[in-house]
């Protein structure tokens, strides 16, 4: 009993170990997988030590941080256009009913399209060139987004919108006093949903169409059979998916955290 | 001259509705759920469309919106907004309505003391109880100063004591501050208490406005009468001052001691749940015991009705159905009982 209590609190304590053990123990079993598994030595599964200095001097010699910088790029672009339209528009939705009755249809026909359904699309309306990633990131982020922040706003309860009528306060003042803070929570849910979706859409665009980037790194190390940069690439997206929703959630937690669970 | 007067407005269900709320007043609207109470408070804040004139200091307020009719509204389920402190929260109308920082600080800090939640500024809704979310939405309603205030069921959802604590201390507050009250409750007792006059409301249209003694002793019809319980009206023949502003009276033969600053006291009116049967004699002494004989029992779904007869009077006790089965009452049976003194109303 005692031995099980000391391992509860070890595990569960201020060293966060449940949190840090299995993260450790992933990387040594890759580790140990690719040096003593069944591909052992193959260039098709490299450690992951060797991952990792391969990703140390992609970034000396400057090609990671080239490519980086153009995906990040245009991920920060499609992010920007695509949340300014998709609020923008989702307020408007949310807001005024009859906006609502007539957009609403439309939505719901080209929300459930993937996003890369429209890369042929857009391939052939606006060319192969620096507008088709960011353009394709915006629509992907677009939909979520708008569909988030119209169902918020639609969702705040009208016995607040009633008591700030009767305390004076104007319809500005209703939408950026009391409908947007608290239809907040669930725009952060579109906007923590679009930052993951950003990073594989323009991961897709340019491993398809585009000659610049770390989709396009993938592809010619995937040409080169260079799995260890393929690795490197993938890692890099990830820990800037991770970051983008980390950054959000501090965000959330600034702003609305006080007086919701997040706090 | 009234302050608040509706006529023939007409909304949904409630149909011509006439009534005059005058300056100062407490006035409380009582009914079943669905007879139309929240609908007559909607309609003075002017938050629902209706047809006829409210008129509010002798000025139509029909095209008035609702904030400059000068009402303040306490919602039953309080609206209060979650994103907002208790202090932006009470500060709300205020910096809507553009008072100066100043002002807005003042009245907050006023507010804050008067209800008793100086240490929840800082707190969000979701941090505080349902007794001090009350308070904080009170306090938000009476903030930029209304004329009149309307309070939707201000004490349901909590349990008896608190309510009781919050609506007496509600009466006092707003009667200190000459505030016009509407308050709505579903409670009789709470209305007989805070009360300056109650309005009875079925199915939309307003079938008494009374004081609450004359409520008692003059039920209108059936349907109020069988709301407020079938009270118990006893001619009393002598009345003798006690200390302390207290009065015994005397009805043939019954003695019955209650608080009144008067000397005649022609009837008293005792609701049926103030009195108390037991079928063993107490140990405690209690105010105003009796003893009699069952005369009659009807049984209703929750509760029991006991006619009792104490020489030439007759009382009917309702008593709740567990605590009636847990007793051997039956008819013909001698049973001792006491009534309770803080519900009795009288006619001077």
């Amino acid at each position: 009993m005692k031995t099980m209590t000391f391992i509860k609190n070890v595990w569960f304590g201020n060293l966060n170990l449940w949190k840090i053990v299995p993260v450790i123990l992933f990387f040594t079993l890759w580790e140990l997988a690719a040096r003593y598994g069944p591909f052992a030595g193959s260039a098709v599964f490299p450690p992951f030590s060797e991952v990792l200095l391969e990703m140390v001097a992609l970034f000396k010699s400057g090609v990671m941080m080239k490519n980086f910088a153009s995906t990040l790029g245009r991920v920060l672009a499609g992010l920007c256009i695509g949340t300014i339209s998709g609020i923008g528009v989702g307020i408007l939705m949310g807001w005024q009913e009859k906006v609502y009755q007539s957009l609403s249809p439309i939505i719901s026909l080209l929300y459930p399209i993937p996003a890369l359904g429209w890369l042929p699309l857009l391939m052939l309306w606006i060319g192969i060139n620096e507008t088709l990633p960011v353009a394709i990131i915006s629509i992907g982020v677009f939909f979520p987004l708008c569909y988030n922040t119209a169902a918020g706003i639609r969702s705040v309860e009208k016995k607040m919108i009633r008591a700030a009528h009767i305390l004076g306060a104007s319809e500005k003042q209703i939408l950026f006093q009391v409908i947007l803070p608290n239809a907040a929570p669930q725009i952060f849910t579109g906007l923590k949903l679009s930052s993951g979706m950003s990073w594989r859409m323009v991961l897709a665009a340019e491993m398809v169409a585009i000659p610049t980037g770390l989709g396009a790194l993938i592809m010619k190390a995937e040409s080169l059979i260079r799995v260890d940069i393929i690795m490197s690439s993938l890692v890099v997206l990830s820990l800037m998916c991770l970051s983008f929703e980390k950054i959000l959630g501090i965000m959330e937690r600034k702003l609305i955290g006080d007086w919701t669970d997040n706090a | 001259m009234p302050e608040i007067q509706l006529r023939n407005v007409t909304i949904r269900n409630c149909r011509n509705l006439n009534l005059n709320i005058k300056n100062g007043e407490y006035f409380v609207v009582v009914g079943e759920t669905g007879a139309g109470k929240t609908t007559l408070l909607n309609m003075i804040a002017g938050v629902e469309a209706y047809t006829g004139s409210v008129l509010i200091d002798d000025v139509n307020v029909n095209p008035l919106p609702p904030f400059k009719r000068g009402v303040g509204y306490l919602f039953q389920e309080l609206a209060l907004f979650p994103h907002l402190s208790v202090m932006a929260n009470i500060g709300f109308g205020l910096k809507a309505q553009g008072y100066s920082k100043k002002v807005m600080a003042k009245k907050i800090s006023f507010l804050l003391e008067l209800m008793q939640i100086r240490h929840l500024a800082e707190r969000y809704p979701h941090q505080i109880s349902g007794g001090e979310k009350k308070r904080v939405a009170l306090a938000r309603s009476l903030a930029p100063s209304p004329k009149t205030l309307l309070l939707d069921e201000p004490t349901s959802g909590l349990d008896p004591r608190t309510a009781t604590h919050l609506s007496t201390e509600l009466h006092d507050i707003l009667k200190k501050m000459g505030v016009t009250t509407v308050h709505v409750t579903h409670d009789l007792k709470e209305a007989e208490k805070i009360s300056d006059r109650i309005a009875f409301m079925v199915n939309g249209s307003i079938e008494k406005v009374a004081t609450p003694a004359a409520f008692f002793f003059d039920p209108a019809n059936t349907t109020v009468a069988e709301f407020i319980g079938m009270p118990n009206i006893l001619e009393c023949r002598q009345t003798r001052p006690l200390a302390a502003g207290l009065v015994e009276v005397v009805s043939d033969d019954l003695k019955i001691i209650l608080p009144c600053n008067c000397r005649r006291i022609r009837k008293i009116a005792i609701p049926p749940d103030a009195v108390d049967v037991f079928d063993t004699k107490p140990s405690e002494p209690l105010v105003n015991p009796f003893e009699g004989t069952v005369e009659k029992i009807d049984r209703h779904n929750a509760t029991v009705k006991v006619q009792v007869s104490i020489g030439k009077n007759r009382l009917t006790s309702e008593l709740p159905a567990n605590a009636f089965m847990n007793m051997s009452i039956a008819k013909g049976t001698k049973v001792y009982g006491a009534i309770r003194m803080n519900r009795l109303h009288h006619i001077e």
